[in-house]
């Protein structure tokens, strides 16, 4: 007996292993069911960010903290399949509260946008993400990336402030709330969530890509 | 007979012996238990948060946190089963494990070194679960270096 008592001993704790992290896993999936967009909640007045045409036949919806490095990663493969495949995309502040300086950046992108610019703040908010994300003043940076964009930086500055921009980004945070969204990024296609395994950059594109040949084009 | 034989083969370990194995193996099965939620997490989609900070999110989501689509975490728990393996096959005299014991222990302290300059210079940001980690792999490195050299002459 003394003889098979360390294969059973390792044979035990290696089902242990296997079988509780196969309930874990299940558990967590349970406890986080697809999310999707009622149709209330989509027709409700849109205040979110657009790009592409309202007929697309994807619509692609993402709830995104611009100090989220996986939000930053998916980034340049979302610009790359809304020119790829003319997809309606439509971006939504969520800064989580983790995120230091996450908040200052959507009020920044948000007051880009309220000078005809938010995308390429957008953009240069995810490709600099990096350098503002460690800066322990994260302001002065946004300010500079409004001269790059030739903004008038009086405004943006008085903007980043306002009511205005900070009631923009309580909206975009409370649909997503309302949605059920808990983490960035979470992406909707025609309101229904992206599993988190697929909004991984290596699986994204070809999901999406997967999405628009099943899509029929909506007249 | 042959069964008897076999029994013989395998030398009997010393009570320190047995006990050093078995607190081995306990700090495994605690670092076995840290790298499957770490799996488990990563495998759902989610990156682990420690609370209000970031730094988690930013050792956990970076691309060091993977090799080839394969999470960090998984091999790492991969490595916990081993050393669990070894040094329960050791307790109960099996005189290769020993051998497997130490070169598994001494690899993943290499690797703990190597994921702790990542952090500190490239990252420059500690997960806690990293770090608590790192602190059962010196343990375990600690406890064979450290160990009595009575337990090291044994056969």
């Amino acid at each position: 007996m003394r003889r098979y008592a360390p294969f059973i001993i390792v044979g035990l704790v290696a089902a242990l292993a296997i079988g509780g992290g196969a309930i874990f896993y299940r558990t967590k999936l349970a406890a986080n069911p697809p999310l999707k967009i009622s149709k209330e909640v989509a027709e409700t007045k849109d205040t979110g960010h657009v790009l592409g045409p309202a007929n697309a036949p994807i619509t692609l919806e993402e709830f995104g903290d611009f100090q989220c490095p996986p939000c930053g990663k998916l980034s340049e493969p979302i610009n790359q399949l809304q020119k790829q495949h003319n997809l309606r995309v439509i971006f939504r502040e969520f800064p989580l509260p983790m995120h230091s300086h996450a908040r200052e950046a959507a009020c920044a992108a948000e007051a880009a946008g309220l000078q005809g610019r938010f995308w390429q703040m957008h953009d240069l908010l995810f490709r600099e993400q990096p350098v503002w994300s460690n800066s322990p003043d994260a302001r002065t940076l946004f300010n500079a990336y409004a001269g790059m964009l030739q903004l008038d930086l009086d405004r943006f500055k008085r903007d980043m402030d306002s009511s205005e921009v900070q009631q923009q980004v309580e909206m975009d945070r409370g649909r997503g709330t309302q949605i059920g969204v808990q983490t960035t990024p979470t992406i909707f296609l025609n309101n229904q969530a992206v599993p988190p395994e697929q909004l991984k950059p290596e699986n994204f594109t070809e999901y999406v890509e997967a999405a628009v040949k099943n899509a029929k084009p909506s007249s | 007979m042959k069964k008897d034989q076999i029994e013989k083969s395998r030398p009997e370990r010393s009570r320190g012996e047995i006990i050093f194995y078995a607190a081995a193996a306990l700090i495994a099965l605690v670092g076995l238990a840290e790298a499957t939620y770490l799996t488990v997490i990563f495998l759902s989609g989610e990156t682990a948060v420690c609370g209000s900070s970031p730094d988690c999110f930013k050792v956990l989501g970076s691309s060091y946190a993977k090799i080839g689509g394969f999470p960090v975490s998984g091999l790492g728990a991969l490595a916990y089963f081993s050393v669990f393996t070894f040094a329960i096959f050791a307790a109960f005299a099996y005189s290769r494990a020993r051998k497997f014991f130490n070169l598994t222990v001494f690899t993943m302290f290499a690797v703990t070194v190597w994921l702790l300059f990542v952090q500190a210079f490239r990252l420059h940001a500690f997960c806690r679960y990293c770090l608590f980690s790192a602190a059962l792999v010196f343990l375990l490195t600690g406890l064979v270096v450290a160990r009595p050299s009575s337990i090291q002459r044994n056969p």
